[in-house]
Formats: structure tokens, C-alpha cells, sequence
């Protein structure tokens, strides 16, 4: 185990934990409203303070939390799913099924993606689940192409020869033999998905296309605290340190499980 | 060589219209609507006024046909009409260039440099404290949502400081400035978001040059230079540098489309006058074509990109020959 991966992992954890036990961890509700407590500054009674609507900023932040999370890893989830079945059945069938999949491939990465994503959401207007789909629907290209170039080095592996010499069905090989040990490079690969999942999740709630108020998201935090952005510190810097922890913690998690499945860098850590 | 540039370029077509496809359907198949989103707000609309409009816009045609004339159009390098203000888009996307231009070459210059340097620099004191500080460094960069820097640096440096302008291209003052006050204008403007650019992008090409030059630094050749007695600079800056450093070619084909599509998210915060903040208002305001202006651009850039940066490869290294 390296450091990175340490690192990485309990900041994720950490994150984790906070999202799922929000209402245990924190008296208020993220909704409730109270105008004699307009925009307080840190203190015992209200942690990160409170907004412009007299909501705890703690609160809303421990529920943001559950909003990017769920963001992040539902988002990476579909587009794993997308990526996983294409790259497998273009890396294993080859031939013209190969092509037409790897072509669609490059289409839709020429497409600029955030773009793409904000034309998407714009249309189909924006709600926390329009933005998991398009998230998931439009970043599983890389996935795909990770996928296949995995499939099309173990087809060519003795024990894949073996199974289709016992007369095993391809389904049966690419599902048993092949995808197993496939998956660590995938895997490195989703956990910089979620991350970037959890940055274009919070762009767009800035913007105002993502997460709509009263729910609340680290980006609409943002968003709200930047027209008091000279009286009220904490609604910039909190939600901001959030996105920004969450974002380096998936990454960390990422690079340190990329060295860590590279046999020559792991090699040398050990020396 | 020829042939396979040749094929390139007809690989072209097909590509174009996958993707103008692609983006046609997206535009029409999803609920909302230019007339919707433009009529709701009056009381006075009829549907009988909007049939009128959708009729002016051509888009009561079936979808194949409006896709069809779309693409004669577009043929003859004209993307129509903006909706909104009936400009040419081709005169909005014109317009928008110069400023995405100048803050992305500024930014990929700065991003390139800075990312060669701390990349070679790192690799050949790999595992000193140097090295480590500036992989967290990089690696803080590329984990900051850029649009909280932005704020954050607006705040301090234009707010707080009040040394720097906090939006947009030009003062207001600017069509009375001389000639240098001008470039000074343009240059303050210029600064947070360069900084605000090229900081999220320093991470991934320090870490690609990194990678690249630790792997160079380990190969055969460079222990027959070291054998043979070169003094480490010459080994490290003659012979290691320009092998590692061929890799770059691909990124800097792929930094391209970038180049020229800018991003909506940092347009946006700063105001910036530039095709991302084109494209952002496009999509905000349901105006087809430029939208579709924007998308065939950037993609057709994206694969130029990608072509260039083959054919600088095969140029450069002797090893690559195409078929």
C-alpha cells in the first residue's frame, strides 16, 4: 500500500462518512429557513456559519456532500457499463464490429464534451439525475478504448485458448476469462471519472444549470455566496475547500492505484 | 506518407457528418425549443404566432430535409443565421476568435514551458523533496475547480488589492488610451485568467514530461552515454531531453481544439469575450445555428489537431513511417 493510495483513501472516507450520516451528524435541516440568523459567521452553534436565508452552511454542505458523491460514482457507474460492454466487443470480435465501434468512439470524442454536456443539459433541462445521465452518457469513450485495448492483449493469452478449446461459448470467455483480469485498468480510470464527474457536477450547480436551490450542492453554495462575498467568507471558502478535497482525494486514490498495478514503478517503491 | 495523408483527409467527411449529425439530433430531438423558450414569456403568444415563427425558422420542415439544407449550407462554408440578433454566424464565431486566441496562446505557451521545465527538472531528481513538492503542487492545480480560484483571485487581486481589472477584455475607458496604455489594458485584464488557465493545466504535461524522461533516462543508450564518460548535463540536455520530449507533439495537437474552442466556465466568471462564452450564450438562448456553427468548428479542429500532430510525428521521428 503507498502512501497515495492512504491518502487518497481516507479523504474519500472521510468525505464518505459525512455524506451518509448527514442527518446524524448535524441538528438542522438543510431546507429550514431562519431570517434572525442571516448570514452568521462560524461559531459552536452553526460550524461553517449561516447563508442568506439563515441555513445552516454545516448542514447543507454534509448533504452537498451526498449530492456529489452519489454524482460522482452513479455518473462513472453508467459510463463504466457503456465503456466496459463496447471496448469488450470491439477488443474481442474485431474485425468490421471493431470498426464501426471505434468510429463511433471517434465521433463522439471530437465532440467537445463539456460542451456537449451543457447542450444536453440546457435541452433536457437541468435536475441531479439529467446530469448523472448526460455525465454517464458522454464520458465512457476513454473507458471503451482502455477496455479494448485490455481485451485485445489477453485474446491472445494461452488460458483464453484454452477456454475456447474446451468448447466455452464467447459470452462465457469474454464474461469470465477476459473481463476479470481486464478490470485494474478501468478501475484506475473510474476513479479519475468520479473526480471529474464531481467538477463538472459542481461547474454546472454554479452556473446555475445543476442542482437546483433549495437542494443543495457544493456549486450552488458557491454560487450563492458570491454576492456576499465581502461580508460572508464562509459561503466561498467551505464549499470551494469541499469540491477542491473531494476532487484531490479520487485523484490521489487514482494516481497511487496506477503505480501501484505498474509493476516497474512498484518495483522500484520497493527497493 | 502522401497516401496516408490523402486517406486521412477523406476520413474527414464521414467524420463531419457523424458529428453535425450527431448534434443535429441532440438539438431537435429534445424538448426544449428555441420558439418555446422565447414565446412563454408573453401572454400574447398563440399557438398560431408560433407556428409562424417555427415556419420563419424553417423548423416545421421534416428533420431530414432542415438537416439536408443545413449541410448544402454548410457546404459552402455558410452556417446561416444567429436566431437571435440574425447575424451570420459565421461573423459572430469571427468576432469571438481574436480574444479566445490570444488568452489560450498565452496560457498553452506559459502551460508548455512551465510543464517541460518542472517535468525534466523532477525526473532527474526523481524522489528528492523537490520533486515531491512540485508533484503536490501540480497535482493541487489540476484538483482546483477553476472557477473557485477565479473567484477567489477576483476577490483579492480586483476587489480587496484593486490591482487588477476582475472582468472582461478592455477597460471602458479604452478607446481613449494610446497606443501602449492599450496593450497595459489588455495585458491586466489578461493576467488571472491566464493564471487561472494554465495553473489547472500545468499538472498533466509536467507529469507526461516526467514520465517520459524518467523512462528515457533508463534506456540503453543513455547508459552507453554515461559509459562513455559525457559530462551528465550534456547526457541529460542533448540526449535524453529530445527523446523524451516527442511524446508532446501528440499533446500539443490534442491542446488545439482548446486553443480555439475556449472554455465556457472560465469565459463565463471573467467575462471574457471569447468563443466559449459565444457557445455558452448560444445553448442558454436555444440559437441552433450557431450552435451548430460552434460544434462543427471545434470538431473539425480536433481532427486537424489530431492529423497534424501524426504527420509532425512522422517528420520528427525516423522510427514512424505510415503506411
Amino acid at each position: 500500500m503507498n502512501k497515495m493510495i492512504l491518502t487518497g483513501l481516507t479523504i474519500v472516507c472521510l468525505l464518505a462518512m459525512g455524506a451518509i450520516f448527514a442527518p446524524f451528524l448535524s441538528k438542522y435541516d438543510y431546507k429550514e429557513q431562519n431570517m434572525l440568523e442571516r448570514l452568521q459567521p462560524p461559531s459552536a452553534k452553526h460550524l461553517m456559519g449561516t447563508d442568506e436565508y439563515g441555513r445552516d452552511v454545516f448542514t447543507r454542505m454534509l448533504y452537498g456532500a451526498r449530492i456529489s458523491m452519489s454524482v460522482g460514482l452513479i455518473a462513472v457507474l453508467i459510463s463504466a457499463f457503456i465503456g466496459i460492454i463496447l471496448g469488450a466487443i470491439s477488443g474481442y470480435f474485431g474485425g468490421v464490429v471493431d470498426n464501426i465501434i471505434m468510429r463511433f468512439v471517434d465521433i463522439v470524442l471530437t465532440i467537445p464534451t463539456l460542451f456537449l454536456i451543457l447542450m444536453l443539459v440546457v435541452f433536457l433541462g437541468p435536475s441531479i439525475f439529467n446530469i448523472i445521465f448526460i455525465i454517464g452518457l458522454t464520458s465512457w469513450t476513454d473507458i471503451a478504448r482502455i477496455m479494448r485495448a485490455e481485451v485485445m492483449k489477453l485474446k491472445k493469452a494461452e488460458f483464453v485458448d484454452a477456454a475456447r478449446l474446451i468448447g466455452l461459448r464467447n459470452r462465457n470467455i469474454i464474461i469470465k476469462h477476459i473481463l476479470p483480469n481486464a478490470l485494474s485498468p478501468v478501475f484506475v480510470y473510474m476513479t479519475f471519472g468520479i473526480s471529474g464527474a464531481i467538477l463538472i457536477e459542481s461547474g454546472l450547480s454554479f452556473l446555475g444549470l445543476g442542482v437546483q436551490p433549495p437542494e443543495p450542492s457544493w456549486g450552488n453554495i458557491l454560487t450563492a455566496g458570491k454576492d456576499y462575498i465581502h461580508s460572508a467568507w464562509w459561503m466561498i471558502v467551505y464549499p470551494g475547500f469541499a469540491i477542491f478535497l473531494s476532487v484531490f482525494g479520487f485523484n490521489m486514490l487514482g494516481e497511487g492505484l496506477r503505480d501501484y498495478l505498474n509493476p516497474k514503478i512498484r518495483k522500484e517503491n520497493l527497493k | 506518407m502522401r497516401n496516408y495523408i490523402i486517406k486521412r483527409i477523406i476520413l474527414l467527411i464521414p467524420m463531419l457528418i457523424g458529428i453535425t449529425l450527431i448534434t443535429f439530433i441532440i438539438i431537435h430531438l429534445t424538448p426544449g425549443e428555441f420558439t418555446k423558450i422565447n414565446m412563454q414569456m408573453d401572454i400574447r403568444t398563440s399557438p398560431d404566432s408560433i407556428a409562424k415563427l417555427r415556419q420563419l425558422y424553417g423548423l416545421d420542415k421534416p428533420l431530414h430535409i432542415q438537416y439536408f439544407e443545413w449541410l448544402k449550407r454548410f457546404i459552402k462554408f455558410d452556417f446561416g443565421e444567429s436566431f437571435i440578433d440574425n447575424r451570420p454566424v459565421m461573423d459572430k464565431i469571427l468576432e469571438r476568435l481574436p480574444a479566445t486566441l490570444l488568452l489560450n496562446i498565452i496560457s498553452l505557451f506559459l502551460i508548455f514551458s512551465f510543464g517541460i521545465i518542472i517535468g525534466v527538472t523532477s525526473a532527474v531528481r526523481r524522489n528528492s523533496f523537490y520533486d515531491r513538492l512540485m508533484m503536490v503542487f501540480t497535482f493541487i492545480g489540476y484538483s482546483m475547480p477553476a472557477f473557485w480560484l477565479a473567484i477567489i483571485l477576483m476577490f483579492f487581486f480586483g476587489v480587496k488589492l484593486e490591482l487588477l481589472p476582475i472582468s472582461g477584455m478592455k477597460s471602458i475607458d479604452f478607446e481613449q488610451m494610446n497606443f501602449f496604455e492599450k496593450i497595459i489594458d489588455i495585458l491586466s485584464h489578461l493576467i488571472l485568467p491566464v493564471f487561472v488557465t494554465s495553473f489547472g493545466g500545468l499538472a498533466y504535461i509536467s507529469r507526461y514530461v516526467k514520465s517520459s524522461m524518467v523512462d528515457t533516462l533508463s534506456q540503453q543508450y543513455i547508459k552507453a552515454a554515461y559509459a562513455k564518460g559525457l559530462p551528465e548535463k550534456k547526457i541529460i540536455y542533448r540526449c535524453a531531453l529530445k527523446n523524451s520530449l516527442l511524446p508532446l507533439i501528440t499533446l500539443f495537437g490534442l491542446s488545439l481544439p482548446g486553443l480555439i474552442g475556449g472554455s465556457f466556465i472560465f469565459e463565463t466568471i471573467f467575462a471574457w469575450p471569447g468563443m466559449g462564452r459565444l457557445a455558452y450564450e448560444a445553448a442558454m438562448s436555444f440559437d441552433y445555428p450557431v450552435i451548430m456553427g460552434v460544434v462543427t468548428i471545434a470538431a473539425f479542429l480536433t481532427i486537424l489537431g489530431n492529423l497534424i500532430a501524426d504527420i509532425l510525428y512522422a517528420v520528427v521521428d525516423p522510427r514512424i513511417r505510415y503506411k
